[in-house]
């Protein structure tokens, strides 16, 4: 690290293009995201045809005296929160089987994985649809139960969503994992034993505290990825399920903005989503810090 | 041979898991080649005895899809190829130099991830509505939107992961080039930028994904210009709400799959390096 003076300019001049990149695409429309929830912008505001009122606070109080706001806010935390304790236990299940086979089998489930995390996200969901087709899917042959719709019913369809979610999030954990447990020296684990620690001894006083880190940083990669999702459910569930009823936060903001022409409520929603993440992401930070990572 | 048991038994399921993990892979690239009558049938086999490839040469000429694929690739590349370029210099920035504002530029690198980029929809279509005005490329319809967002949604990730790699090497490498009369800039070039290409494949690799995988900003900002739909939205086009071509659906879908596929198989190594690298870091 060098400290000497001038420094400071050239780090300024290679951090030039990111940061225009970032305050530009990023900073601004942040900001302008705040400033249109701000007013009544709908279509007439937009095409210049009606003047701009400015409404304060006025869409924040629409959506939050909306029983579907709170519905859709229940449904996206519960969604989130089966996508991530599923991924999590599956990912986690899967690194630990991976260190107990022998070269092969590993290389035969990390190709798969590799297969479901590199599949474009689009057609993953669309794949996924006709799995599950109701009259030409393969599952509903295998199950018997030909003509089952698994995106009519509300729970059925968020709960396809959700598998779909888990099929190509778990790689991320599973990999990042397995390297966490093969990282750990050997020793370690030769003194454990030698100290005549049983094997779930040495996996919940030496492993996991060692991996802690690492499932706190993977942890909070999926809650913020699964709050988010967007595209699975907009395409599984043709932009929100019947009725809106498979709305989750991100997908009520769009339909808000762009089907209804409401800009000015979702980009409320939009707000509204920004700083739910941004508290989880200040959770982060702090458990970050406590595990004694220094910036 | 009691261990041997339980390894034979770990083996047994890891061979299951990964066939079911793989199995809709294998079911999309199977219906793509199955003739039609098979694909909509009311009991589906999990083989066909007539593979045929008349769902792609649909997907291809009826949809044009050889162009979707073209601007895809297009969008995905120059998003590759500059976020490399700017993460590279902005994470030497952050390892290399002390300065004020620093740490406060690293914890808004680590806040800006967290936005939920599909919030930015709204202000993000307006802005390119006015670029549009200036600068056309890169304004609403065209592919140049496109980069310039994606360049914006990875960088934040490609920096915060290549910190981690350019901390890894020594100073002293630095001191040594600076002693042997090598400027600065061929220090960056020919000795750093070589030892953080771990690094740099597994940020790439994720902001092709990234980019290649986009439905939501194509649909947004290409709203009238329909030579330049990107894949994901083109595979939209074959969903008929009465009748949708399965056959060419799985056939599109096996297209804009195979080349991620590719990309991640060969760099697999590198992006688990690398990705444990950013972890650890």
């Amino acid at each position: 690290m060098r400290t000497a003076k001038g420094d400071g300019r050239i780090a300024f001049a290679y951090l030039v293009p990111a940061l225009l990149v970032l305050v530009g695409l990023m900073g601004y429309p942040i900001y302008q995201l705040v400033l249109i929830s701000l007013f009544d912008y709908g279509q007439e505001q937009v095409s210049g045809g009606a003047p701009l009122t400015f409404l304060g606070l006025g869409n924040y109080a629409t959506l939050l005296s909306q029983s579907r706001f709170w519905a859709v806010l229940g449904q996206t935390v519960g969604f989130a929160a089966v996508c991530v304790v599923g991924t999590l236990l599956v990912g986690a299940a899967l690194a630990v089987l991976a260190t107990r086979v022998r070269t092969w089998a590993r290389m035969a489930l990390f190709l798969a994985a590799l297969g479901a995390w590199a599949t474009p996200t689009v057609a993953g969901s669309t794949i996924w649809l006709f799995l599950f087709d109701a009259n030409f899917g393969f599952v509903n042959e295998v199950l018997g139960t030909t003509g089952l719709s698994w995106t009519y019913d509300k729970w059925l369809a968020f709960g396809l969503v959700a598998a779909q979610v888990i099929w190509c999030s778990f790689p991320f954990v599973m990999v990042t994992l397995y390297a966490g447990i093969k990282a750990i020296p050997g020793e370690v684990l030769e003194a454990a034993a030698l100290d005549g620690a049983s094997t779930t001894r040495t996996a919940t006083s030496v492993i996991l505290p060692l991996l802690r880190p690492l499932l706190i940083v993977v942890t909070i990669q999926s809650i913020i990825w699964d709050f988010k999702v967007f595209t699975q459910i907009y395409i599984m569930t043709n932009g929100g399920g019947i009725a809106g009823r498979n709305l989750v936060l991100n997908v009520y903001a769009y339909q808000q903005a762009f089907a209804a022409s409401e800009y000015g409520l979702g980009a409320s929603i939009g707000v509204v989503t920004t700083v739910l993440l941004l508290l989880v992401t200040l959770g982060y930070l702090r458990a970050l810090r406590r595990s004694g990572e220094a910036l | 041979m009691n261990r041997r048991v339980s390894r034979g038994l770990a083996e047994a399921v890891t061979v299951v898991v990964a066939a079911v993990v793989a199995f809709p892979l294998y079911w999309m690239a199977l219906t793509a080649v199955k003739p039609e009558s098979e694909v909509i049938s009311a009991d589906p086999r999990p083989w066909t005895l007539a593979p045929t490839l008349d769902s792609f040469v649909r997907a291809l000429t009826v949809q044009s899809f050889g162009r979707y694929l073209l601007n895809s690739v297009v969008v995905a590349v120059a998003v590759v190829l500059l976020s490399l370029l700017i993460s590279f210099l902005a994470a030497t920035a952050l390892t290399r130099f002390r300065f004020r504002g620093r740490t406060t530029m690293l914890i808004m690198l680590l806040v800006v991830q967290m936005v939920p980029v599909e919030a930015l929809t709204i202000p993000l279509f307006f802005l390119m509505q006015s670029v549009r005005d200036v600068a056309p490329v890169f304004g609403l319809n065209h592919l140049g939107s496109l980069v310039l967002v994606h360049l914006a949604f990875s960088l934040p990730f490609a920096i915060w992961m290549l910190r981690g790699f350019v901390a890894a090497v020594p100073v002293e490498l630095e001191e040594a080039a600076t002693l042997d009369g090598a400027s600065r800039f061929r220090f960056l070039w020919q000795v750093l930028f070589p030892l953080v290409a771990p690094g740099l494949v597994a940020t790439s690799v994720l902001s092709f994904i990234h980019a290649w995988n986009d439905f939501l900003f194509a649909k947004t900002f290409i709203i009238s210009a329909a030579e330049n739909q990107t894949l994901p939205l083109a595979l939209q086009v074959f969903v008929k709400p009465d009748q949708n071509d399965w056959g060419a659906i799985m056939a599109g879908s096996t297209l804009m799959t195979i080349p991620v596929l590719v990309f991640f198989i060969l760099v697999q190594r590198r992006l688990v390096a690398g990705l444990a690298g950013a972890v650890k870091s």
